[in-house]
């Protein structure tokens, strides 16, 4: 079905996160949505599936004008959603999560609605079977779940925000052919990303947002350049990695395993030096959050020393790593970083240098301003941290370090972030780098790992099943170690 | 946007007004009798004059532990904490005050002293205690509370009953009144205590402090709103949310000790008269804003002690009075909650029309 939205205005407040956007996506396409973070993309897509009234402007479907007041008019409508983080209730059955968004609440046929599950899947070529509980879905197979159960309740418009983040490239293929053949039954596919490369693979249409507004269609292919000259108004240069002569030892492990679990079964050693960069690669869910974990005290190892600056840290406390310059930034900024509610100005006196009892509130906004726009965050020194893009609280995050690190650690650094902010993030780390802190970082982002780590660690089913020399392998190698299959000719294996 | 305001602000009161009326009407009066008997029965009426000072008196001294519990529970719920020990806490600190009041002799005035500090130290132990097995045994604050209520309540009576019972007398009513010089310093022929009103005052200034210029406030708020990004801040959480009972413990403690030494003179077994139930009603309707509690609490004193001319005046159960203040809470925060929805979509449709 086609679909247009006419004239779209949504404010927040004095944010124009949507400042009249017509965009027409014509019945059977793969249309890209591309901008980056901030660009009011979530925003327009969360007023086409009900999320949020807009403030003014039409939706037009199959030339008829809909009202939709919340997400079960859209889904009515034929409009489904597929969210960043899908809708999935992790305690529930595949099934069950199935039926659970399905109309009318009196009688509920799960033997009919499994095998029209099955069938979809089968259709589809997904593999998830009903009973499986949803927790055990890797978030790929989430995903699969969730486009099925959008079909089953009648959706003819997909929309697809971010769907690529957190999922290997064997999934993501997957998805992309699913999405082709959707298109090809006449499914109108709205593909919302960052990411260039994805959007020119899939889609057949792209439309630019850029501040709350559209700057650019195209019919796809057209050159990159093209894209990102749009999205940012010039092209952007990739950073070379400058060789930082490394040091003394920051972190290191002796022979270190977990009681339960990951990293339970093979022990660990390793040696990361000043000044140098650790990627941490593998399928989510691997180890590599076990092993951060460890590397900063908030897990205690079974057996195996960990030390910090040569000095033995093993089984010490949390802050007493962070009191030897060790710092944990976890991929959830709102979950385990920032602090909802309160304003940039009370985190930076949370975490700043100077502590007294009786907080100076002026010169504390001075300092926030001040921070603000060192960092280039965009906000006021009184704006709350859930008021932030996803950029800008991971500016706000780094801003927050201390001055002297001696190991950052970090979960999917730029994830969610547009290119711009990424590269400013990189900057960022790689000027710590420059200061002689150690980085280890995990990504699902096979070029950031290359580009920026010296070595590569590759977790497979709860162990290191790979060191590699970044300058010694290619994306080829990382995937298979990934997918669990050791490459004869890699590098060895730490024991 | 002024209108809008109005209306924020208009629609909770309307709400309360017709629900208040509604159950006074629906329990056979006709609605403005009851109101005038509770103002009458509080503060007089006309309000505060002469001869009116008994009353005024007696609703101070209610004022006292509903504010002194309302202040603390400010704490606990910036700490993210339901603290619905709060009962059992002013309860411990009735019993520490009583042991105090009834076994040491001292000059008055340090034992007023020591009495004060003896109900807050009972009043934090038992807060602390909620908070341990919260921490430590991971036992949810509201069931831990609960339970540390029924204890503290069955402690009163056993109390009542057996080591502390009247002279002669098996008899759960109360023990012996305290001796005079254990109790708080009153004005001539009331109960009103100055000292106890200027001891609630400080309280509810210290807890507006510490949350609008302190760090130890702040951090106190960041653990009660996140505690993994507080805990990866470095903040010790446990020892804050410990921290946050404590606190609270001590002035329920206080407010305990007011109703021993300042109300009833002597412990009785409902010696916390429910006032920590009601003070969680008088923040949740503050919004946890430290000096919104001094009218709110008042009111509250106001129809707890006014309500027992209900009976009197116009047969009517005196019981109307804690309807009444049930009533009140549950329509303002149903008004108050209302119209934030309603001025959301008032903001959206005004934004709409430019």
């Amino acid at each position: 079905m086609s679909l247009e939205l006419l004239d779209i205005h949504k404010h927040f407040g004095p944010v124009r996160a949507n400042d009249g956007i017509t965009i027409t996506v014509q019945e059977g396409s793969l249309h890209g949505l591309l901008g980056e973070n901030g660009a009011g993309k979530s925003t327009l897509m969360k007023v086409l599936s009900g999320f949020h009234s807009a403030d003014s402007g039409r939706i037009v479907l199959d030339g008829r004008e809909i009202k939709l007041a919340n997400p079960d008019d859209a889904i009515e409508a034929g409009i489904g959603m597929l969210h960043q983080d899908p809708l999935v209730f992790l305690p529930f059955s595949v099934i069950d999560n199935f039926v659970l968004g399905s109309p009318g609440s009196a009688r509920l046929d799960r033997k009919k609605a499994a095998r029209e599950l099955s069938e979809l899947c089968e259709r589809y070529g997904f593999n998830i079977s009903p009973d499986t509980p949803a927790r055990l879905l890797t978030v790929g197979e989430r995903q699969q779940l969730e486009i099925i159960r959008l079909l089953w309740l009648g959706a003819r418009v997909l929309i697809l925000d971010e769907p690529t983040t957190g999922i290997s490239a064997d999934q993501r293929a997957k998805l992309f052919e699913t999405l082709k053949a959707l298109a090809t039954e006449g499914m109108s596919v709205i593909f919302v990303s960052h990411k260039l490369e994805e959007v020119a693979d899939l889609c057949e249409r792209v439309t630019v947002m850029t501040r709350g507004k559209v700057v650019g269609e195209a019919e796809l292919p057209v050159p990159p350049e093209q894209l990102v000259e749009m999205m940012f108004g010039q092209s952007i240069e990739i950073h070379d990695r400058d060789s930082v002569p490394l040091g003394t030892s920051h972190l290191a492990f002796d022979s270190v395993r977990t009681a339960t679990g990951l990293l339970s079964e093979e022990p660990i050693s390793l040696d990361v030096q000043s000044g140098e960069v650790i990627g941490i690669a593998g399928m989510e869910g691997s180890g590599q959050d076990a092993f951060l974990r460890l590397c900063c005290g908030m897990r205690t190892p079974k057996e195996g020393t960990v030390s910090i600056g040569g000095k033995d840290m093993t089984g010490k406390h949390y802050r007493d790593y962070l009191a030897a310059d060790v710092k944990y930034l976890p991929a959830g900024r709102l979950e385990e970083g920032l602090i909802e509610g309160l304003t940039i100005t009370e985190h930076f006196v949370l975490t700043g240098e100077k502590q007294s009892f009786f907080v100076d509130w002026n010169a504390a906004r001075e300092r926030a301003v001040e921070q603000i726009e060192h960092y280039t965050i965009k906000g006021t020194e009184a704006s709350t941290a859930e008021s932030l893009s996803g950029g800008n609280q991971q500016r706000v995050l780094l801003a927050m370090l201390p001055p002297e690190l001696t190991v950052l650690l970090m979960e999917h650094p730029t994830r969610g972030l547009d290119i711009e902010s990424a590269d400013w993030v990189w900057e960022q780390l790689l000027a710590r780098r420059q200061q002689g802190t150690s980085i280890l970082f995990a990504s699902a982002d096979l070029d950031e790992l290359l580009r920026y780590s010296d070595r590569i660690l590759v977790f497979f089913s709860g162990r290191v099943i790979g060191e590699l020399d970044a300058n010694n392998t290619n994306v080829e190698e990382i995937g298979m170690l990934i997918g669990g299959r050791r490459a004869p000719s890699s590098g060895s294996v730490s024991s | 946007m002024t209108s809008n305001r109005l209306l924020y602000a208009l629609i909770p009161a309307g709400v309360v007004v017709v629900a208040a009326f509604g159950l006074l009407l629906a329990a056979g009066t006709n609605g403005f009798e009851p109101i005038k008997l509770i103002v009458e029965g509080s503060i007089g009426w006309p309000p505060f004059e002469e001869g009116t000072s008994s009353k005024v008196g007696d609703t101070v001294m209610v004022w006292v532990p509903i504010a002194l519990a309302s202040a603390g529970l400010i704490v606990t719920f910036n700490a993210g904490m339901w603290n619905i020990g709060i009962e059992g806490q002013i309860i411990m600190g009735a019993i520490f005050a009583a042991f105090v009041a009834r076994e040491v002799s001292v000059s008055r005035p340090l034992l007023i002293a020591l009495i004060i500090l003896a109900g807050a130290v009972g009043g934090m132990l038992w807060g602390l205690l909620v908070g341990v097995l919260r921490t430590a045994g991971g036992v949810n604050e509201i069931f831990g509370g609960l339970g540390l209520d029924f204890v503290a309540a069955s402690i009163t009576t056993y109390l009542i009953i057996d080591p502390w019972s009247r002279t002669g007398v098996a008899s759960t009513s109360g023990t012996d009144p305290f001796p005079d010089e254990a109790l708080l310093p009153s004005l001539e022929g009331t109960r009103l205590s100055p000292l106890a009103i200027v001891i609630t005052l400080v309280a509810i200034a210290g807890i507006w402090l510490l949350f609008r210029g302190t760090l130890y406030g702040l951090k106190l708020k960041a653990v009660g709103r996140n505690r993994p990004s507080s805990f990866l801040m470095g903040i010790p959480t446990n020892r804050y949310l410990l921290g946050a009972f404590v606190i609270c413990g001590a002035l329920a403690g206080i407010a305990g000790t007011s109703q021993a030494i300042g109300f009833h003179f002597r412990l009785i077994p409902a010696i916390s008269g429910n006032y920590g139930f009601l003070a969680i009603l008088v923040v949740l309707l503050a919004r946890f804003r430290a000096f919104w509690v001094i009218p709110i609490s008042f009111f509250f004193a106001m129809i707890a002690v006014g309500s027992s001319q209900l009976q009197l005046r116009l047969d009517v159960n005196s019981a109307l009075g804690g309807v009444l203040q049930g009533t009140l809470v549950l329509s303002a925060m149903f008004g108050l909650g209302w119209a934030a929805h309603r001025f959301r979509k008032q903001a959206e449709a005004g934004a709409e029309s430019t």
